[in-house]
C-alpha cells in the first residue's frame, strides 16, 4: 500500500547565521512512512531536530537531500494535503474565534455564509460554541489550542502534522484535550504526525511510537507499534500493565539518547 | 493609572481634579494680578503697562476668544486647520503604509534605499516650508505637502517594523491553511503593519496638525496659524496668546478623537486589566 506520507532519506544542514562555513546538520538519512489512518508518535530528547522533520513533511522547509512523498506523489511547496497544529501560538490575534476557524476557507474563496455556518459547527465540535466574538488573547491557553485545532481540522487534511500542539497547557487540560483529539481522530481516521518529548503522551495515543537519536545528524532509531486497545482514555489507560510494560521497553531505549542529548546542551 | 477602586478611588479621584483646578485658577490669578497695569506697583518693568505688552491680559484674551466665536470669524480659519491635518494625515498615513509595505516586502530595495531614507528623516523638513509654497501656493496644498512629509515618516517606520515583526508562526500557518501571497499580504502583513500604524496614530496627527499650523504661520491668507501671525505683526499679544489656546484646544480635542478611534480599530489587542483577569 502507498504510505500517506513518506520520508525518504532525508538530509537537513543549516549553515550558521554568523558564519557560513559552520554547518549544522540537524537530521540525517531520516526516512519515516506513515500509512493511511496512521496514528504515529515521533519522540526523543529535546533539540534533536523532530519540529526541523515535521516542517519539512509540511513543505515549510526543504530538506538538503531525499524526497518527501505524499500519498505517492512528490511534494513540491506547500502540502496543501496536510494541516499543521504549531507548538507556539499561530492564531492571527485580530480576528475574532469564528474568524481565525474560518481562515483557511475564506482563503480558499469559500461562500461567507457558508463558511459561517462551518466554523460554528466546528467550533461546538471543540466545545467553544458561544466564544465566536471572543479574540484570542480573551481565551485561555486551552481554548486557543481548542480554536487552532478547529482551524486545522475544518480543511478536512488528509494528514494532521502536530508540534507538540499541547506541551504549554497544565496536566489536567491537556488530558481532555489528547482524550478529545482521540475522539475527533477516530471519527474518520486521519494520518497523524505528532511529535513529542514526552513519551506517556505519545503511548497513550498512538498507534506507533517512532524514537530519534540524539542530536545532531538526528535519525530514527527505534520504531515500536503500540498495541493497546481504542478507544482509550488517556488518564486510565497510563495505569494498565500493558501500558507500562511498552513504556519500560522504550525508555530503555530511549535513556541512552536522552542523556547524550542532555550532554550536548550542557556542553552548550 | 488605576482605576475602580471603589468609593475611595471616587473620592481621591474628585480631589485630585480639585487641586488640577486649584493650580489653573492660580495661573489665571498670577496672571491677571502680574499684567494688569494698575494692581501692582511695576516690579521689573519700568512702565505699567508692559507686562500686559509682553504676556497680554487674561480678560482681553477671554473677550477676544469669546469675540472670534460671537461673530462667528473663527469658524473659517479652524476649518481650514483642520481639513489640512486631517488631508496630510490621510496622505501621509497612504503613502507611509504603502512604501512601508514595499520595503518591508522587498529587502533589495530596501538596502538600496536605505540611507537616501536616513537622510530624507534627518533632514528638518519644516525648512521645505519654502519650497513647497512656491511649487503649490499659498493655499492648503503647501500645508498639506508639509503635513505629509511629517506624516509619511512616523507611519512609514512603523509599518516597515510591524512587517518586520510578523510572527513566523503565525505566517507559516496562514501558509498551511492554503494562503497564497497575496492573501498573505492582506490578512497576515497588512493588518500586523496596522497594528504599529495605531499605535503610532497620536504622534501622526499630532505631527499633521504641527505641519498644518506651520504652514500657516510661514505664508498663508487664512487658518488659526494665520491669524497668529496676523496678530504677532500688530504686536497684539492678547490675540497671539488667544490663537495659541484655541490650538492648544483643538489639539486636545483631535487626540481625543484619536484615543476613540484607537479603543475601537484595537478591540483585539489585550489591555492590561483583561490581561490580569486570564
Amino acid at each position: 500500500m502507498i504510505p500517506a506520507l513518506a520520508l525518504e532519506n532525508i538530509d537537513c544542514t543549516f549553515a550558521s547565521r554568523e558564519d557560513v562555513s559552520q554547518r549544522y546538520t540537524a537530521v540525517r538519512g531520516a526516512t519515516l512512512r506513515i500509512a493511511e489512518g496512521e496514528f504515529v508518535s515521533v519522540v526523543g530528547p529535546t533539540g534533536c531536530g523532530k519540529s526541523t522533520l515535521l516542517n519539512v513533511a509540511a513543505g515549510l522547509l526543504r530538506p538538503s537531500a531525499g524526497s518527501v512523498k505524499v500519498f505517492g506523489e512528490l511534494l513540491s511547496g506547500i502540502n496543501s494535503r496536510a494541516g499543521y497544529m504549531f507548538q507556539a501560538e499561530a492564531l492571527m490575534p485580530w480576528r475574532d474565534t469564528i474568524e481565525n476557524v474560518i481562515a483557511g476557507l475564506e482563503f480558499r474563496h469559500v461562500g461567507r455564509e457558508q463558511a459561517q455556518a462551518r466554523g460554528r459547527d466546528w467550533l461546538r465540535r471543540v466545545g467553544l460554541a458561544g466564544f465566536e466574538k471572543r479574540f484570542p488573547h480573551q481565551l485561555s491557553g486551552g481554548m486557543r489550542k481548542r480554536v487552532a485545532l478547529a482551524q486545522m481540522l475544518i480543511l478536512n487534511p488528509q494528514i494532521l502534522l502536530m508540534d507538540e500542539p499541547f506541551s504549554a497547557l497544565d496536566i489536567q487540560t491537556r488530558q481532555l484535550m489528547e482524550n478529545e483529539l482521540l475522539e475527533l481522530w477516530g471519527a474518520d481516521r486521519k494520518s497523524v504526525v505528532f511529535i513529542t518529548h514526552d513519551l506517556e503522551e505519545a503511548i497513550s495515543l498512538s498507534d506507533r511510537v517512532v524514537v530519534l537519536s540524539a542530536g545532531p545528524e538526528s535519525h530514527p532509531i527505534g520504531d515500536y507499534a503500540i498495541d493497546l486497545p481504542r478507544p482509550r482514555d488517556v488518564a486510565e489507560i497510563r495505569l494498565s500493565p500493558r501500558f507500562i510494560e511498552i513504556h519500560t521497553r522504550i525508555w530503555h531505549a530511549m535513556k541512552e539518547e536522552v542523556l547524550k542529548g542532555y550532554e550536548q546542551q550542557q556542553r552548550h | 493609572m488605576s482605576s475602580s477602586k471603589g468609593i475611595s478611588g471616587w473620592s481621591s479621584r474628585i480631589r485630585l481634579r480639585f487641586w488640577q483646578g486649584f493650580l489653573l485658577g492660580l495661573l489665571l490669578v498670577a496672571w491677571y494680578v502680574l499684567t494688569s497695569p494698575t494692581l501692582l506697583p511695576p516690579i521689573y518693568f519700568a512702565e505699567p503697562n508692559q507686562a500686559a505688552f509682553f504676556f497680554g491680559e487674561p480678560l482681553k484674551v477671554a473677550e477676544r476668544l469669546w469675540r472670534w466665536f460671537a461673530t462667528g470669524e473663527i469658524y473659517e480659519h479652524l476649518w481650514v486647520t483642520l481639513v489640512e491635518t486631517l488631508l496630510a494625515f490621510l496622505i501621509g498615513t497612504v503613502f507611509g503604509v504603502v512604501v512601508g509595505l514595499w520595503l518591508a516586502l522587498a529587502p533589495a530595495a530596501s538596502a538600496i534605499l536605505d540611507p537616501y531614507i536616513k537622510a530624507v528623516n534627518a533632514m528638518p523638513r519644516v525648512i521645505l516650508a519654502p519650497i513647497f509654497f512656491v511649487w503649490f501656493g499659498l493655499d492648503i496644498a503647501s500645508k498639506v505637502a508639509l503635513g505629509v512629509t511629517l506624516v509619511f515618516f512616523i507611519v512609514f517606520f512603523n509599518v516597515y517594523q510591524g512587517v518586520s515583526e510578523v510572527s513566523p508562526v503565525v505566517l507559516a500557518n496562514a501558509r498551511m491553511l492554503g494562503a497564497t501571497p497575496r492573501q498573505l499580504l492582506r490578512h497576515v502583513y497588512v493588518p500586523s503593519a496596522m497594528s504599529w500604524v495605531f499605535a503610532s496614530l497620536h504622534n501622526s496627527v499630532g505631527l499633521a496638525f504641527v505641519g498644518a499650523v506651520v504652514g500657516e504661520y510661514l505664508g498663508s491668507a487664512r487658518g488659526v496659524g494665520y491669524l497668529i501671525h496676523q496678530a504677532e505683526g500688530f504686536f497684539d499679544m492678547n490675540t497671539v496668546v488667544a490663537g495659541i489656546l484655541l490650538l492648544t484646544a483643538f489639539a486636545l480635542t483631535l487626540d481625543w478623537a484619536v484615543g476613540i478611534a484607537e479603543k475601537r480599530l484595537m478591540v483585539w489587542q489585550p489591555r492590561s486589566s483583561e490581561a490580569e483577569r486570564t
